[in-house]
């Protein structure tokens, strides 16, 4: 039984000649054309009800993306800030006025120092005196507790490593107890933009849940209305892929057409914040420049809303339409 | 061509739409099935097109054993069977030609063939001047022989019919049967379900007569 069915299938395949194959080929192309343009003619013909969906789409693309533009900016202009932080450096309490003259000269003479400045520990005192109102606490201390300090300014070349390398080196003087280096700020800025873009890719994520959905629900829907011409199509012969096909090219439209819609969104948000940006930066003296996400990035977002279309369709299509069978 | 061999169907509420039905039905033959609503007409023909299986028994078309075709198979199966409604199953929102076009579009053949057997089919009808007619503007006798057009645009070897001259007057159903021994004559298997007693009777074809699910009258063979 099992051979006779196999002998007969050989048979079959034998006869495939290969002009029959290739006929096979162009004709299954030329299903995928005729569903594309179908697809296509569908969701314009209803304009209305497409024009909100790709709204939909483009608004939930539109934002993660905007915000991860608004991000990559900010992560542009504090890149600025790296270079000219201060490394603080706490002498020993045994130093001498001095000794402190000669580290400051001998520091300065340094090609990777641009500058130095000493807070000697009274002035610090004083300062702490004034600004902290613990007058009263200091007053009754029989020593001073400060250290001197001197601030060092890096060269304006060295990059953070460098800054680093340079605070390492300062902090193994046999006369510094500590090096600090004041970036503690901008660490935590930057932490805190770290902490930003992940917020962004979670909001993303959860977005690109919602367009798959969607656009898993208004596939659901188109097949819903077209029910009696998929029990037709099946039950003259039509494959659930032959059936699948044309939905799945609604998805993608639905998901190109929110690509398309999203990277406008973004292109014009970026336009109308370009010129007060600038303004701004001019009166920072800075000539910074809002950086948009250009044609390649516009390009990913079409393409990502095709493939976000295709995955809500395919959702839709493969939990409903196995269910519609002819009875 | 197609042969039943001891099948019987019941649904799932007990109910025996077909027992022990035994039937041979060879390659050159038209045959009529008849019997009232509900003797197990459409059932039987549902097992043809595997729209059901048999609960007992074996159906074998063209040679194949029913049994033996998985469910992503049974498309293939359909795509070698002509079927013809009784209330026509055209698509609305296409054109005449897009109807008729559209096993050979499933069954993937290039535009030029799809074109060129078509007109072919539709000429056979009687509706070649209507192919960019939208079914809608058609009367039922037209429709119907659309259908026909369609079940047999794709040169299949089976023809089955359920009740195709249900709605229409003895005229045009005359005309329905005509067609269909047209195709008989030139080989191809006909299997009709018809209620239409006056009207089978005057064709001297093969009767198979159901009664709640059992063969009454008519050679099995």
């Amino acid at each position: 039984m099992k051979g006779q069915k196999d002998t007969g299938r050989r048979k079959e395949g034998a006869s495939l000649s290969r002009t029959d194959l290739r006929g096979h080929v162009k004709a299954w192309i030329q299903h995928h054309r005729l569903s594309a343009a179908d697809s296509l003619m569908r969701v314009l013909d209803s304009l209305g009800s497409s024009f909100l969906t790709w709204l939909v789409i483009g608004i939930a693309l539109a934002l993660p993306v905007g915000l991860n533009v608004a991000l990559d900016n900010m992560t542009r202009v504090t890149a600025g800030w790296d270079s000219p932080a201060q490394i603080s450096l706490f002498l020993q309490g045994e130093v001498s006025l001095d000794r402190l003259r000669e580290i400051e000269v001998e520091l300065a003479a340094r090609d990777d120092v641009s500058e130095t400045r000493a807070i000697l520990r009274d002035e610090a005192l004083d300062e702490f005196r004034t600004l902290s109102g613990f007058a009263d606490v200091l007053a009754s201390m029989q020593a001073n507790p400060l250290p001197d300090v001197l601030l060092v300014t890096p060269d304006a070349a060295l990059d953070g490593r460098g800054v680093s390398a340079l605070r390492a080196e300062l902090q193994g003087h046999s006369d510094v107890a500590e090096a600090v280096l004041d970036m503690e700020w901008l660490q935590r800025l930057n932490s805190l933009m770290a902490l930003s873009r992940r917020l962004v890719l979670a909001i993303g994520g959860m977005l690109v849940v919602g367009v798959v959905l969607i656009l898993g629900n208004t596939i659901r829907l188109a097949i819903e209305s077209r029910r009696d011409e998929i029990v037709i199509v099946k039950l003259i012969g039509g494959s659930n892929g032959f059936v699948r096909r044309p939905f799945l090219y609604t998805g993608l439209w639905y998901g190109v057409g929110g690509g398309v819609l999203a990277a406008l969104l973004v292109t014009a948000a970026l336009w109308s914040l370009e010129k007060p940006i600038s303004d701004l930066a001019m009166l920072y003296e800075s000539a910074f420049q809002l950086s948009g996400f250009g044609v390649m990035g516009s390009l990913n977002l079409v393409i990502l809303g095709g493939l976000l279309g295709l995955a809500g369709a395919w959702l839709a299509v493969s939990r409903h339409l196995a269910r519609i069978e002819p009875r | 061509m197609i042969s039943f061999n001891r099948v019987s169907k019941r649904y799932g509420e007990g109910r025996d739409a077909l027992r022990e039905i035994t039937i041979e039905i060879a390659q050159d033959e038209l045959v009529f099935l008849t019997g009232h609503s509900g003797a197990g007409k459409s059932t039987l023909l549902r097992l043809i097109m595997l729209m059901d299986r048999p609960s007992r028994g074996q159906v074998i078309v063209n040679g194949q054993n029913l049994a033996g075709v998985r469910p992503r198979n049974i498309p293939q199966h359909r795509r070698s069977i002509g079927v013809v409604f009784q209330n026509h199953q055209l698509l609305f929102d296409r054109t005449i030609f897009d109807n008729v076009a559209l096993p050979l579009i499933i069954a993937g053949y290039e535009a030029r063939e799809v074109g060129r057997r078509v007109r072919a089919a539709l000429d056979k009808v009687g509706l070649l001047n209507r192919e960019r007619a939208m079914p809608i503007s058609l009367s039922g006798g037209e429709q119907q022989r659309v259908g026909i057009a369609r079940a047999v645009v794709g040169k299949p070897k089976i023809l089955l019919a359920d009740e195709p001259t249900g709605n229409l007057d003895p005229t045009l159903s005359a005309e329905i049967m005509n067609l269909f021994e047209a195709f008989n004559q030139v080989g191809v298997t006909v299997l009709i379900a018809s209620h239409d007693l006056v009207l089978i009777s005057r064709l001297r074809h093969r009767i198979i007569t159901l009664s709640q699910g059992c063969l009454v009258s008519g050679r099995a063979q």
